[in-house]
């Protein structure tokens, strides 16, 4: 039995240990925004916020979670009211297919809350374990970039 | 509104209507869908590259909990009629694409037994149970030796190795070489790689045992031709037989051919009565979907004492992998390498024969820009080879011979024809925009200093948007040339427009409500556009070379204009004014000049649902609703120019590029974000091709890239920001002035960046023949230089 908390809300499910982070969100709780691309931790599709910090949750065991706080994308914000990544990338034109996304969206919630993000390189470092094959990153720079400049705008 | 005053849409920088959702985590992807009591499928592959099947014993993997169905090719075979991909081509050898092996294996990873089970957790318990006895049959993975005659035969039936064979021929090569001044050649090599779409295939099959109706969900490119496939591999009738591509992460190719997978999920889901799926992991992705390009390309290059191009000759050698792939078959990358090897230039006598050899590797497929990556490659770097014979910048070479305004239409060496397109103004476009000449000056400062940069163009033309004159792949007898449109106004004055085509990342949801809301007169969030359903239209094949926009774009107009007619038409009788009075603008139409109008949705209740308005003639003569195709016929030319600005680090060999731009002629731009992102997306795969990207397999055929820590793609740390200039060359003979451009990108990178390091290593003499140029493939070839 393991019990954690998934966009504020709190869950308590038997699983077994071998169930990974991400088939538990997807399958068990329905929360198929969070994409699973490789299994292998290297394309970041999967990524989550777990206790603050972005994870790859096929790398984890539903297990490991017990106790924790997870965000998915599912959190972030809803198809009739985005929060502002989202919005800067439909406005910059961020994503393609979109299957990376909300990987790459939750990477990037956690680099805006964590790091200045004062250069373009900086924003492309923190991406660089998020894999997109789609948009040559070119579009998920510049929407990042946005989002620095309208909180340095508004006072961080 | 009058006609000018209204808002111009097909040009616009339009949000697009897709990402809402995609954002949100509410995509639905195949391995979002869920169907009640679905099973799961995993299969035991070969790990063998080329081997007889002796024994399979899977009695164990039956008896373990959780399955439900144990099938290998034996089980199957009654089930289903065989497929292999045809063609009208001479010398060409088809081989059968098996859904599970029988007798023999062919390449690593192929699938020999399907273990069906209550969930994917318990299926691979089971596969790990499966004995498959195998004796080994010998090493047929060298193309080259493969060539050769009294080599092991991969397919018996065949009787070759060697299953394509062409050759193209203008002029007198030899003549023109053995007179030629200049003479620059020699053999490049351009190594296999993977489309690695971020989200792995799948399918979900499910049948209807009241209706006897089967559905299969796909993460195809191509689902009315699955769709046509199946139909005669099952004995379904196509209104029995629905193929529906949901959201599908990124294809580039690799989803674009029918896959052994998706037969067996139909198959097992018939005989069982339970839906089931099957999803690749990445393992499964980079053993067994379709690769790209694994080329040997022997080519030299003649030109008189002014750098003129007098004449062309290559000989290709394409591993093509273990199957010609349905329904492009095997010829559809080394064929193009020849049919695009002579450029956007003026050739006056070109010889080349491309060969497809079966190897026991992955098949090869048509992955992003087929064929034009390593025409464009090895074309580009004979032209600076031959620039730097003749002490010519390698910008004037080009400019020499590229085609000219006035020599359009212009027939190509290999037989293309070049229709008007911005040739000259995508080299001009790319050397103003990158401001060549101030590059040229910082980069003989940077060598002065003893610093390793370079700088290199690639110029292409490709031909996109082909219609029915022209097959994707040679002889192939299944017609792409053509695409419809279905645009219904409904009862609610709803706008549903139908298409063939199946969009997976290009945006074509937002494009092509974009071109209908622009001419029947609504807003673009009017229309909802419904594709990748092979039950909506009558006829469709789906998305793949550089072809939606064009053909689905120009039936949309097509359509749109004849559904406008209509409501203009129900509009005056409404309105009680002349037609020639009335237009349509952002949802309304309206009497010109005036205060008189009506929304859709008010018309659409006028025509359909309030009895008495319109006559009876009337309305029976007004149905909201038209369905029209386009065929463009020959297709659209797409040029492009890029330039490449590369700095290698002389003790880690990382390649850095400092600028990249791309001029591209793409015809009339529908949105600029989106034809923007095309060629950044492209632009960053042609970098992984150039850069990193590389399947590697052992002397016995063993992948040993199967993981993406292994297979390199490239971060956002090692791609760098890019500059895109849009040339909008009017188009001759086109409803809409769209061309193709949704591969270009790829096609241009390998060439601007092999272009480049060779430049950057000028002092050293090394010319960059090898493809993927990996940190330690210079650190060999700089190291042996410097000997």
């Amino acid at each position: 039995m393991i019990r954690l908390t998934v966009n504020g809300v709190a869950y308590e499910r038997e699983v077994e240990p071998r169930l990974l982070l991400a088939d538990f969100l997807r399958h068990d709780l329905g929360l198929t925004g969070t994409h699973v691309g490789c299994e292998q931790g290297v394309c970041g599709a999967c990524t989550v916020i777990l206790n603050g910090n972005s994870v790859r949750s096929c790398l984890c065991f539903a297990v490991q979670a017990d106790g924790c706080e997870i965000e998915t994308v599912e959190g972030l914000g809803s198809v009739d009211n985005l929060n502002p990544l989202q919005k800067a990338f439909q406005e910059h034109h961020a994503l393609q297919c979109g299957f990376c996304t909300p990987g790459m969206l939750m990477t990037g919630v956690d680099l805006l809350r964590k790091y200045p993000l004062a250069t373009d390189a900086e924003i492309r470092e923190g991406l660089s374990g998020n894999l997109c094959r789609c948009t040559g990153y070119e579009h998920v720079v510049q929407a990042i970039r946005s989002v620095v400049a309208a909180e340095a705008e508004n006072g961080g | 509104m009058e006609a000018e005053a209204r808002p111009k849409i097909i040009g616009a920088r339009v949000q697009r209507v897709e990402d809402p959702r995609l954002l949100a985590g509410q995509g639905a992807f195949i391995d979002d869908l869920n169907l009640p009591g679905t099973l799961h499928v995993a299969f035991a592959r070969s790990d063998h590259a080329h081997a007889r099947i002796v024994d399979i014993d899977s009695a164990d993997a039956a008896r373990m909990p959780g399955v439900v169905a144990v099938f290998a090719a034996a089980d199957i075979e009654g089930l289903m009629q065989p497929i292999r991909a045809t063609s009208r081509m001479a010398d060409y050898h088809a081989t059968e694409l098996p859904v599970l092996a029988r007798d023999k294996v062919r390449y690593v990873g192929e699938s020999v037994v399907a273990v069906v089970a209550e969930n994917r957790y318990l299926a691979e318990d089971a596969v790990e149970r499966i004995v498959i006895t195998y004796q080994a049959l010998g090493n047929a993975i060298d193309p080259v030796a493969m060539a050769e005659p009294g080599s092991p035969l991969l397919h018996e039936d065949a009787g070759t190795n060697v299953i394509v064979s062409r050759t193209f021929m203008r002029g007198d090569v030899d003549e023109a070489m053995a007179s030629a001044p200049i003479r620059v050649g020699d053999t490049f090599r351009m190594h296999r790689k993977t489309p690695t779409a971020m989200e792995n295939r799948g399918y979900l099959a499910a049948y209807d045992q009241g209706r006897r109706s089967l559905t299969l969900h796909s993460t195809s490119q191509i689902p009315g031709i699955v769709r046509d496939a199946l139909v005669e591999m099952l004995d379904l009738p196509g209104n029995r037989l629905r193929v529906v591509a949901p959201d599908v992460g990124g294809g580039f190719g690799g989803k674009g051919a029918l896959y052994p997978e998706e037969v067996l999920v139909c198959i097992v889901a018939r005989q069982l009565g339970r839906p089931v799926k099957w999803l690749s992991d990445r393992l499964e992705d980079l053993m067994t979907t379709n690769q790209a390009f694994d080329e040997i390309v022997e080519a030299e290059l003649a030109c008189d004492d002014e750098g003129h191009i007098l004449g062309l000759r290559a000989e290709v050698i394409g591993d093509v992998g273990a199957y010609s792939i349905y329904p492009w078959t095997a010829a559809i990358e080394p064929v193009q390498v020849v049919s695009f090897m002579p450029g956007p230039y003026r050739v006056p006598s070109y010889w080349a024969r491309a060969r497809a050899v079966a190897t026991s590797k992955t098949p090869t497929g048509a992955y992003r820009g087929v064929g034009r990556p390593i025409s464009t490659f090895v074309m580009e770097r004979l032209m600076d080879m031959a620039a730097a014979k003749l002490s010519l910048d390698p910008l004037e070479m080009r400019r020499r011979n590229m085609v000219r305004a006035e020599e359009f239409p212009y027939k190509s060496a290999s037989g293309i024809v070049w229709d008007r397109a911005g040739f000259m103004e995508c080299l001009d476009g790319v050397a103003a925009a990158a401001d060549y000449q101030a590059l040229r000056q910082q980069q003989a400062q940077a060598r002065a200093a003893g610093r390793w940069v370079g700088i290199g163009l690639a110029s292409y033309a490709e031909l996109t948007g082909l219609g029915s004159r022209i097959a994707v792949a040679p002889g192939m007898p299944v017609n792409t040339g053509t695409e419809s449109a279905t645009i219904r106004i409904d009862s609610t004055g709803a706008v549903t427009a139908y298409f063939g085509i199946a969009s997976h990342g290009q945006g074509l949801e937002t494009t092509l409500a974009q071109v209908i809301a622009e001419e029947l007169g609504v807003r673009v969030e009017d229309v909802a556009v419904i594709h990748g359903d092979s039950a909506v239209v009558a006829h469709g094949t789906g998305t793949f070379a550089s072809r939606s926009t064009v053909l689905a774009g120009g039936a949309a107009i097509m359509s749109a204009r004849a559904v406008r007619e209509k409501v203009l038409e129900a509009a005056s009788h409404l309105l009680e004014a002349d037609v020639g009075d009335i237009d349509a603008a952002n949802g309304r139409v309206f009497v010109k000049g005036t205060d008189r109008g009506l929304s859709f949705r008010e018309l659409a209740r006028g025509v359909y649902s309030e009895m008495g308005r319109l006559p009876k003639d009337v309305r029976e003569g007004i149905e909201l609703e038209a369905t029209r195709m386009y065929d463009p016929y020959f297709g659209t030319t797409s040029p492009a120019s890029h330039l490449a600005m590369v700095e290698i680090d002389p003790e880690t060999y990382q390649v850095t590029i400092q600028r990249y731009v791309v001029a591209e002629d793409c015809g009339r731009v529908i949105n600029p974000l989106i034809a923007d992102g095309q060629v950044h997306g492209g632009v960053a795969q042609g970098i992984g091709a150039a850069l990193m990207e590389e399947v590697v397999h052992d002397e016995a055929g063993q992948i040993l890239t199967a993981s993406l820590m292994d297979y390199v793609v490239p971060t956002a740390a090692e791609i760098p920001s890019m500059e895109v200039i849009h040339l909008e060359t009017e188009l001759p003979d086109n409803i809409g002035g769209f061309r193709g451009m949704g591969e270009g990108g790829t096609i241009g990178a390998p060439a601007a960046l092999a272009n480049a390091i060779t430049d950057a290593l000028a002092p050293l003499g090394i010319n960059i023949n090898v493809l993927p140029i990996t940190p330690e493939r210079l650190f060999r070839l700089i190291s042996k230089q410097q000997e």
